[in-house]
């Protein structure tokens, strides 16, 4: 798991609902058997025409989101399909963070797993985060894992719930499977109790 | 204290419990296929580790493969990928229903086919429709390739409990209505967010009554209302489905499991954070409309125009799913042409999904200007379908018959509906882009899409079979 404890950075506004990991990678580039080099296909069909060339009215095209490192969107971003594929181009674009009103269930998880930092906010406070927003960007925006914050360039803070054990694994980047590795003595007791009891 | 089939399920896995933590569970059983598995197995790899119960875990391929010269993989990375999957399996000692398997199928058809999907199992697959097996009163959900290798690794997962909801569907289906309309309408009321953060359990006398098939169709779909899982309480019809299949418990070790599974079920007082009561006499055929399943109407039914939205971002979404779609609002649903129709996918693939549609089609000709095809789940159901001469049928009224596999459900192996196009199908999404680029999604029953093939057009089903056998039909789960 790679670490996280906090980031500084712009954020581009993708002012969408349910957009779904099918949108955010889609499928023809699920094809390779490694995690590298997905960010060029990120939101592919959204970013180029048909053609190859780019989709100058897409959000993410326009040169202040270029300079983004945080995403904010709106309710059930990342709903639909499990693949870890969406958040391996995330990253590999450049994202950071991801602020959302909710997200999918699977797709949560894996940001987390890739070490990237979802986060929940409400509608209202997203709208509130954006009041310093420069066209399709929010700049200076620092969000502190820790404390559990997000501040922006006026001194607001929004606060955000993380559950308490993946925020120690992420502040750590603990390696997951060897914390379970640690538990070998209980799986191996739960298998052989199981083996008796049915 | 009373409880719910959700704590029982969940309390009977796990493995370490502490204070401020999630759970440790412990997973009974591990679906693999080919396209979220490379980068599990080459992490396992990196760090010098094993596959810890590599009998708890089955593979297939089923995303990529071709369903027309399966053996010719024409794509290189596709082909790359179900190699990858051949290799690791081989290496690390992982059962593989491959390509020249009579086995080989969708891993959400054949896991429950094969007898490896049993109540009171945890099941987990790196394919978001793992929700499918709880039909069978499993806890099964889709997770990332992170988590395929932590199960490779551990055989077990870090879960914090979900809140549980009781969706409750009581009384009798309207005649020509199915399990797929019962979900579609379900999302369609209710919202694609109404389970976020949920396990679902459905409940009520028209749950009872569906067969396995039409539970798994219900189950399948509950990802598409947000949730994190669903469950049915197995009951004699789980039991007697379950009996004879291949890998499933046999004789007196069959009968002392349906005993233990018998007491999965929720207790009479047991509390759910969330209740809600459907009659199922509301329900109609239906057919979405737009980008998410919740754009979703019955037959009778009239495209939203943007003058309906409530607020500015409904307004928005709206109109985006219309561009997206090609519509302008006010259309009539029965009005929508087609070019494609998808009889297939995890959701309705299995033998009563093809034997229903087969009804509708029996003697009649697929209109001239659809291409329709039908894909089984499996090589089993294939089978099975050919001996009771459903290909025939289907030939004869003009679908293509083909080999099994996810097919046009995504899309990722040849079976793409062309930009602009429209396609009647069985799967379960209409995002935009989800069966090729531009592609127009419309989701339906089976026997909705088989009836959109004959007429080139969406139909209300109603219309074309006598009541009859209509009803004879609704129960037909095999």
């Amino acid at each position: 798991m790679l670490g996280f404890k906090t980031h500084s950075g712009s954020a581009a506004i993708l002012d969408r609902d349910h957009v779904d990991t099918d949108q955010i990678i889609p499928k023809q580039f699920l094809k390779k058997i490694d995690k590298a080099g997905y960010g060029e296909f990120l939101f592919f069909d959204w970013r180029y025409h048909s053609d190859g060339t780019e989709n100058k009215d897409f959000e993410l095209n326009s040169s202040e989101a270029r300079k983004s490192s945080i995403l904010i969107t709106g309710k059930n971003f990342g709903c639909g399909s499990s693949r870890e594929h969406a958040p391996w181009a995330l990253k590999d674009y450049g994202f950071h963070v991801i602020i959302a009103e909710s997200f999918g269930d699977i797709f949560f998880n894996n940001c987390v797993k890739n070490g990237i930092l979802p986060i929940r906010l409400t509608k209202e406070e997203i709208r509130n985060l954006q009041s310093e927003r420069a066209g399709n960007l929010v700049r200076a925006l620092m969000i502190d894992l820790e404390r559990q914050t997000v501040n922006n360039e006026k001194g607001e803070v929004f606060s955000f719930e993380f559950d308490p054990y993946w925020k120690k694994m992420l502040l750590n980047g603990w390696d997951e499977i060897s914390i379970t590795l640690q538990q070998e003595a209980s799986i191996k007791k739960y298998e052989d109790e199981r083996i008796v009891n049915g | 204290m009373s409880k719910t089939i959700i704590d029982k399920l969940w309390d009977r896995h796990i493995v370490a419990q502490e204070k401020n933590k999630p759970d440790l569970l412990y997973i009974d059983l591990h679906l693999i296929h080919e396209v979220t598995s490379p980068q599990a197995f080459a992490g396992l790899r990196e760090k010098n580790r094993t596959v810890r119960r590599p009998d708890l875990c089955f593979a297939t391929m089923d995303h990529n493969i071709p369903t027309i010269d399966r053996f010719n993989i024409k794509d290189e990375t596709s082909r790359l990928q179900v190699q990858t999957l051949e290799k690791n399996c081989e290496e690390f000692g992982i059962q593989l229903e491959g390509l020249n398997s009579e086995q080989q199928g969708i891993v959400h058809v054949i896991g429950p086919d094969l007898g490896l999907t049993l109540p009171g199992k945890t099941i987990v697959c790196g394919d978001s429709h793992t929700s499918t097996h709880g039909a069978f009163g499993a806890l099964s959900f889709g997770i990332g390739t992170s988590e395929v290798e932590h199960v490779l690794a551990t055989q077990t997962l870090w879960q914090s409990k979900p809140k549980q909801m009781n969706v409750k569907i009581e009384g009798e289906l309207g005649f020509g209505v199915t399990a797929k309309d019962v979900i579609l309408w379900f999302i369609a009321k209710y919202g694609t967010n109404v389970g976020t953060g949920h396990i679902i359990e459905f409940s009520g006398s028209t749950v009872r009554n569906f067969s396995m098939e039409e539970r798994m169709t219900l189950c399948n779909m509950s990802i598409e209302a947000g949730a994190k899982a669903s469950v049915v309480s197995p009951d004699e019809v789980t039991f007697s489905y379950i009996s004879g299949k291949r890998y499933a418990p046999k004789d007196q070790e069959f009968l002392e499991s349906c005993k233990r599974w018998s007491e999965l079920r929720s207790d009479e007082n047991a509390t759910f954070d969330q209740t809600i009561e459907i009659d199922a006499r509301e329900i109609e055929p239906m057919v979405t409309w737009g980008t998410t399943p919740s754009m979703c109407l019955p037959i009778s039914g009239v495209i939203p125009s943007d003058e309906s939205s409530t607020s500015a971002e409904e307004r928005q979404s709206l109109l985006n799913a219309h561009h997206y779609m090609g519509f302008k609002g006010n259309e009539k649903i029965e009005d929508i042409s087609v070019q494609h129709v998808f009889i297939g996918s995890c959701t309705n693939s299995r033998l009563s999904d093809l034997l229903q549609a087969s009804k509708v089609v029996e003697g009649k000709k697929v209109h001239p200007e659809v291409r329709a095809i039908v894909v089984p789940g499996s090589q089993a159901v294939k089978k099975e379908a050919e001996i009771l001469g459903l290909h025939q049928i289907f030939l004869e009224a003009g679908f293509e018959w083909r080999e099994s596999g996810c097919s046009m459900c995504l899309g990722m192996n040849d079976d793409i509906v062309p930009e602009g196009e429209r396609c009647a199908s069985t799967s379960n999404r209409n995002f935009a882009g989800r069966q090729g680029k531009g592609a127009r999604t419309h989701l339906v029953s089976p026997i909705m899409a088989a009836a959109a093939a004959l007429k080139g057009k969406f139909t209300d089903v109603r219309s074309i079979l006598p009541k009859k056998e209509q009803e004879v039909d609704h129960y037909a789960g095999v």
